[in-house]
């Protein structure tokens, strides 16, 4: 791939990025969350199609230029996006063939169809009856089926994006062992992971992406580490670009013990894997952890268990266990919890922000189940001053607002039902740089007021720029904790992407 | 904002409901020439509230559950259940008329508890839930009534067919009709100018006063003329008791849809589910109640209708069920959820009813009234959605911009239409976000 550049509005996600993959390697690209990994895949496998981006994919030294992923498949390139994209309902085989059926003229030949998905399934090493339901299948067995289906397309570039990311140990080994073996027979792979360890063990070559840009390649068998790479993957200067605090840090109010919370629908998993952390009062608390980590799973399953399956822990606020078992025990308890996705799960987009700015209190300005109007517009107007919202009145759709201003509405929202601990989610995901520092300012405001923030971020400068602590998280499991002067990114990074024997809780 | 905006009231959501204002004005003023004047005299519309009251009541329960993101189908089963238990418990247990209502209401809700179960707990969508109790609660009616018509005594006929009494001086006119009027005026004039101190108080931007008074004196007008015709129709008619009763219930839906916590949270519940319930919603609650709610009314309509009749019958509300969707989807309710009002549904029934009633005056066959009512429903339904895709101000912007009245401003088209298509679908609390 040569000087390849990709636009998206008001964004350029990729800026000239070259890279070479050797026939028969196995080829990973690292890079931070947003960094342009994946979009770099997207335009190679022709989901954004040719014109869509400047620059030359040389492939099997031709240039080529798709213009969508049935063409690069026909080339040989096909690629296994994070999200499955089989149909539960239907069987392995009938997956497998889905789009490329075997038979004349529109009539399937079952026959046929079965003997080639058995022939599959046994390259792939997944012992399973062709016929079984996908459903019914574990993340892993439906992995390994992603890639039967791509050896029948007769794959010669496999692109495999963040492949371990859902995958048990187990599972993950096996599928790297494949990965392996598929090398062997003259498939290369490119795999996009976060997964350092993982990297080190299979790869030939190592692509360093940061910001849409190349960093650098590095040959693994000359000798690269973990080390190597996190500086490469990191290694920028953090810029001025947070308020100034002096934090006023109060006594330990709220503790989470021994957390345990299993997968909603794999029981098999574990998206919180004993996890123990304190917050204080008037502290501002990172956590950091790569996408999948468990960031989110924690949190919202705190929050009224809005996630997962709870199997054990507790929670203590003021010295005293809090049993919280739905979002209105979590409100009452004085917490607040601000998503991830806006859009989904924080705002109705339908509604005012004067009616958004009440939704999670309603009771505070309602007698006998009446809203008072009157002071709902107060709420409302006063919340859209303090944040400075601009919004021309506060009877506006929310819908209409930008980014920046939706999240005012929502931390609005939340700021109204007076939380002791205010868990934010990616709070400045998808926000320009301006609203970014008044959002960052109004953070450390309820932080100096005394109340304890919880703040889960993916870029690593922020959590560094705002947090008084940090905790990292990997797979489910707190690995380490760090007061913020003596996190670097690098020491971040590094607990980020392996589990620690000596972990401090 | 334009003028008429302002006039109309067009605060976000109730922006679907003033097209269909004109699209009410419109039908009643084409009826009132076709069938020279017999769709406005008084006698013909104390009719039409007698014979179609039943879509208002409907309406108003119809309208919550669409907001909230579902349907209701047995509501045209259940009415008639409840009418033949009603109509047995007079008949030939010979209970007093105020006896048969209570049993009629506590049906209704056992009847909704048992359908707000199956949407709220099991999570069976409310289609299929409404889909079977449609079938099971017309074969109960059937097998109650063993398939015949069972009559109802005279004095419980009043909520069918009655008048509120007359009383005073011979007036040649009804005193009550006259009363209610005077008390309706002074209650439009101090609602606006309670709104207008209100929005002072709250600084909040106040139309001026023109406005209010040209709105104020429309809906003056309105009553005046709603009085002319209840009051001058035939000796010994005044107000239909019916229309007492939906009126009373309209005013009562739309303070608890507009003014109250639940009210919040049924459009919480159809706009995002998602994030409702990560506002501390509990969205099962909201669910069975809202269902629970539509049957209530559906007995309350089915009691009605049978003292209209004068007695109950097998195939009394066969169709009500599309009448009253159809209502709500005319009055700007969206399909999705979360969009639509009391007030427009009311509007949109009474469309529908007025649409069938001059159908009927004209002379039409009752195939030909049924394809015209189907075409005027999905054409005032394409026509929003068209709209909406277009990312304009939806069906009102258009009309207006028809008249010659409105700019092309889609930046500032009704708030809650532009979004539809970024919304998630989610209609149950099943995705992203797990509840215990």
């Amino acid at each position: 791939m040569r000087s390849i550049t990709k636009e998206f509005p008001g964004v350029k996600a990729l800026s000239d990025v070259s890279m070479t993959v050797k026939a028969g390697e196995i080829h990973a690209i690292c890079g931070e969350n947003g960094a342009g990994k994946s979009t770099l895949m997207k335009v190679l496998s022709g989901v954004y199609p040719y014109g869509t981006y400047t620059g030359d994919i040389v492939y099997q030294g031709e240039v080529v230029q798709f213009s969508n992923i049935k063409q690069s498949e026909e080339a040989g390139i096909v690629i296994i996006h994070q999200e499955l994209a089989l149909i539960p309902e239907l069987s392995i085989t009938e997956n497998l063939f889905l789009g490329s059926e075997i038979g004349k003229h529109g009539v399937i030949d079952w026959t046929e169809a079965q003997i080639r998905a058995r022939e599959l399934l046994a390259r792939v090493g997944l012992d399973e009856d062709p016929d079984t339901q996908i459903k019914n299948l574990g993340v892993g067995k439906q992995q390994l089926v992603e890639i039967a289906k791509a050896l029948h397309k007769n794959v010669k570039l496999l692109i495999l994006d963040e492949p371990t990311a859902a995958l048990n140990e187990t599972d993950s080994q096996h599928l790297l062992d494949l990965i392996v073996g598929l090398k062997a027979r003259g498939v290369t792979s490119i795999m996009i992971s976060h997964k350092l360890n993982e990297i080190e063990q299979v790869a030939d070559d190592i692509t360093i992406i940061r910001d849409g840009h190349t960093i650098e390649t590095l040959d693994v068998h000359t000798g690269v580490d973990e080390d190597r790479i996190i500086r490469g993957m990191v290694g920028r200067s953090l810029e001025s670009r947070f308020p100034d605090r002096t934090p006023h840090i109060g006594e330990v109010f709220f503790e989470v013990r021994n957390w345990t919370v299993q997968h909603p629908l794999d029981s098999s998993r574990l998206v919180c894997k004993n996890e123990s952390f304190v917050v204080r009062r008037g502290e501002i608390v990172g956590f950091a952890g790569l996408m999948g980590a468990g960031r989110t799973e924690l949190a919202m399953s705190l929050f009224g268990r809005s996630y997962g399956t709870w199997l054990d822990g507790q929670i203590f606020k003021d010295g005293r266990e809090i049993k919280i078992t739905n979002v209105r025990q979590a409100i009452a308890a004085g917490l607040g919890y601000v998503s991830e996705d806006r859009k989904a799960l924080g705002l109705n987009l339908l509604d005012t922000v004067k009616r958004s700015t009440v939704s999670a209190d309603l009771g505070r300005i309602s007698k006998g189940g009446v809203v008072d109007s009157l002071k709902e517009y107060d709420v409302a107007e006063s919340y859209r001053k303090l944040l400075r919202t601009k919004v021309p009145t506060v009877e506006e759709g929310v819908s209409k607002l930008s980014g920046g201003n939706q999240q005012k509405v929502v931390l609005s929202k939340w700021m109204f039902t007076d939380p002791d601990l205010l868990i934010l989610d990616e709070p400045t995901r998808g926000i320009d740089v301006g609203a970014k520092f008044e959002i960052y300012r109004i953070i450390q405001q309820l932080a100096d007021q005394g109340k304890g923030v919880i703040l889960i971020s993916s870029e690593l400068p922020e959590l560094l720029g705002l947090s008084d602590r940090i905790y990292t998280i990997f797979e489910g499991a707190i690995t380490d904790e760090f007061p913020v002067a003596e996190a670097t990114p690098e020491s971040l990074m590094r607990s980020m992407t392996s589990s620690k024997k000596d972990a401090l809780i | 904002m334009n003028p008429l905006r302002q006039l109309f009231g067009g605060r976000g959501s109730n922006a679907g409901q003033y097209g269909m204002i004109i699209a009410l004005i419109a039908i009643v003023i084409i009826f009132e020439f076709w069938t020279h004047g017999l769709t406005l005299n008084p006698t013909n519309v104390i009719n039409v509230f007698q014979q179609y009251s039943y879509i208002l009541i409907l309406a108003l329960g119809m309208v919550m559950v669409i907001i909230a993101g579902h349907i209701d189908l047995s509501v045209g089963s259940v009415a008639p259940f409840v009418g033949i238990i009603v109509a047995q418990a007079m008949s030939q247990w010979h209970w007093a008329w105020w006896q048969a209502i209570i049993l009629g209401l506590v049906i209704g809700a056992l009847v909704g508890a048992w359908q707000g179960f199956w949407v709220a707990f099991v999570r069976v969508p409310a289609f299929i839930v409404t889909l079977a109790g449609q079938l099971i609660f017309r074969g109960a009616n059937q097998w109650i009534g063993n398939s015949t018509s069972v009559g109802v005594p005279e004095s419980y006929q009043t909520i069918g067919n009655g008048f509120i009494p007359d009383f005073g001086p011979n007036t040649n006119f009804s005193n009550g009709t006259l009363l209610l009027g005077i008390i309706t005026i002074a209650a439009l004039i101090w609602t606006e100018a309670r709104g207008r101190a209100k929005r002072r108080r709250m600084g909040a931007e106040l139309v001026p006063m023109w406005v209010s008074v040209v709105r104020t004196g429309i809906l003056i007008a309105v009553t005046l003329l709603g009085m002319y015709l209840f009051g001058a129709g035939a000796v010994g008619t005044s107000i239909p008791v019916v229309a007492i009763i939906a009126g009373i219930l309209t005013i009562l839906y739309g303070f608890l849809t507009r003014n109250t916590i639940f009210g919040r949270q049924v459009y919480a519940v159809g706009g995002n589910a998602n994030a409702a319930a990560l506002s501390g919603v509990n969205i099962r609650k909201v669910n069975f109640f809202v269902m629970a709610n539509m049957s209530l009314l559906a007995a309350v309509a089915g009691m009605v209708y049978v003292g209209y009749a004068g007695a109950s019958g097998p195939a009394d509300g066969t169709g009500w069920e599309l009448d009253a969707i159809a209502a709500v989807f005319v009055g700007g309710a969206a399909v999705s959820g979360g969009i639509g009002t009391v007030a427009g549904s009311i509007v949109g029934a009474l469309v529908m009813a007025l649409l069938q009633n001059g159908l009927q005056l004209i002379g039409a066959e009752s195939n030909l009234q049924q394809i015209i009512r189907g075409l005027v429903l999905l054409l005032a339904v394409a026509f929003d959605v068209y709209s909406k895709t277009q990312g304009r101000p939806s069906l009102i912007g258009n009309i207006m911009r028809g008249l010659g009245v409105g700019r092309s401003r889609p930046a500032e088209g009704a708030a809650p239409e532009a979004p539809a298509a970024d919304q998630p679908k989610s209609i149950d609390d099943q995705s992203k976000v797990s509840l215990p």
